[in-house]
């Protein structure tokens, strides 16, 4: 079976920095895949060029098959279109650290907005849709609040509804509780378990070890733009190969 | 007695008030619709642009913005003509205020889109967007309710930069005030006449401008 996410030799640079330095690793449907790793590891880099928020310099990302924002052209690999590039950008969905929702519109409109304008749904349809996730995520008796009006555990919570209401092929979280109080990292949490176990396939960027530990399919560890070690959850996390891993899960807290 | 001289007087030459104060009105209208159209082209190249695009609005807007207004006036008048561009006094004026008014609105744009998060450019690609989805349903709403009192004064102000027309002979409220008084000498009434007229025009220019802001106000806005 075609898996969804297939990463194979990925390279980044920033300027003379290289970032990235040879990914491989592929998402299969349903699939719970968590990325973790010290700060400055590549594992953001590497969540954001899935969805082509930033360019790689060399190799492929497949997503559902189809490699994303490159072709061919006369032997050189060019960039493709930015129409193309937003069409592919579609079939993942971002929740991002710092929520990013849009400031002047209701939680119901940041989630219909895509739908309207990107998937052309009609509005009595895209409110539909919208209404049954703000409720899946708990938020659908705050849907005509502003952000400014939400906390931050319900303000990712809006962002996640407004990202899976796309529809994605796979959702990518970039460390989505890093920036909320510890008191509001529960709920959302909780909200990525429930869609996890509902089979949605998903990449994960968290410090969260002990949900990365609960909740993934399959943990990737990074270290300095590499894959250091990956594999199920259970032998990372108590059989360790690799001395980095094993140093780096000494700092870990759980 | 002098009341009556003035009221006979006002109405001897309404005609020439009416179309001096059209003349202004005018004039002021295009600059400041098609100067904001501008404006808001340089102000999205100077902001997003890449260099090729970037440089040349940057230079424009500190170009355009350093001159006094005068000297834009006349450089026009006599550029155009001098490089075989056929516009009239009116033509050339409305093109100096326009240029002008377009550098402010593109430097007004540009602050507030700065105050954005880029996040929201992120958030917005992610659910596929293009840069022209983003702008025109994210950016622009937004930009439009931070810019819109500065901009209100932009407007205002090329109202009373149209007075500097008159120095090329456009016939707007000011140099047709002040024909009227060669002929009747009442210079303090006509002039506070002119002012009255001027001040009304700003006094619409920022109930507008209100208006608007009342409506961008709106607690639920519909993304329709």
């Amino acid at each position: 079976m075609t898996p969804i996410v297939e990463v194979r030799d990925l390279h980044k640079r920033f300027g003379e920095l290289e970032v990235l330095k040879g990914i491989d690793f592929t998402v299969a449907e349903g699939e719970v895949v968590s990325i973790i790793g010290a700060s400055g590891s590549g594992k953001t880099t590497l969540l954001r060029c899935l969805n082509l928020l930033e360019e790689f310099h060399q190799g492929d990302v497949l997503i559902g098959g189809e490699a994303i924002g490159y072709h061919l052209r006369h032997g050189q690999r060019v960039r493709i279109g930015e129409r193309e590039v937003a069409r592919q950008r579609a079939m993942t969905g971002m929740v991002f650290q710092a929520f990013n929702l849009f400031p002047h519109m209701s939680a119901l409109d940041n989630v219909t907005l895509g739908l309207t304008k990107v998937r052309g749904m009609p509005r009595p349809q895209a409110v539909e849709l919208a209404d049954h996730w703000l409720d899946r995520v708990g938020m659908l008796e705050r849907r005509d609040h502003r952000p400014s009006q939400l906390s931050g555990g319900q303000q990712q919570r809006v962002a996640i509804a407004r990202a899976i209401a796309m529809s994605p092929k796979v959702m990518l979280f970039d460390e989505a509780t890093s920036a909320l109080d510890p008191e509001r990292v529960g709920e959302v949490l909780e909200t990525i378990r429930s869609l996890a176990q509902e089979g949605m396939t998903m990449v994960l960027v968290t410090h969260e070890m002990r949900f990365a530990r609960d909740v993934s399919d399959k943990v990737v560890f990074m270290e300095d733009g590499r894959i250091a070690e990956q594999g199920p959850p259970q032998r990372l996390f108590l059989n360790p190969e690799s001395p980095r891993l094993q140093a780096f899960l000494k700092t870990s807290s759980f | 007695m002098e009341w009556d001289y003035f009221l006979s007087e006002v109405v001897a030459n309404r005609d020439a008030l009416l179309h001096g104060t059209a003349i202004t009105f005018a004039v002021s209208l295009i600059a400041i619709l098609a100067g904001t159209v501008l404006g808001i082209v340089i102000g999205i190249a100077v902001t997003y642009g890449g260099k090729p695009l970037k440089w040349p609005a940057r230079l424009y807007i500190d170009i355009i913005r350093g001159t006094p207004v005068l000297v834009l006036v006349l450089a026009t008048f006599y550029v155009s003509s001098a490089v075989g561009l056929n516009l009239n006094a009116f033509q050339a004026g409305a093109l100096a205020l326009t240029l002008f008014c377009a550098s402010h609105v593109g430097e007004i744009l540009r602050g507030a889109l700065q105050s954005l998060s880029r996040g929201q450019i992120e958030a917005g690609r992610a659910i596929g967007l293009t840069f022209g989805g983003i702008f025109r349903y994210i950016l622009f709403p937004q930009a439009l309710r931070y810019a819109l009192p500065t901009w209100i004064t932009a407007a205002v102000e090329m109202v009373k930069a149209s007075t500097l027309l008159s120095v090329i002979g456009v016939a707007e409220l000011l140099l047709t005030t002040q024909q009227i008084i060669s002929n009747n000498f009442l210079n303090m009434q006509f002039y506070l006449l002119a002012g009255v007229i001027y001040f009304l025009i700003d006094f619409a220019i920022e109930q507008v401008g209100r208006f608007i802001g009342r409506r961008l106000d709106q607690p639920t806005r519909r993304a329709v």
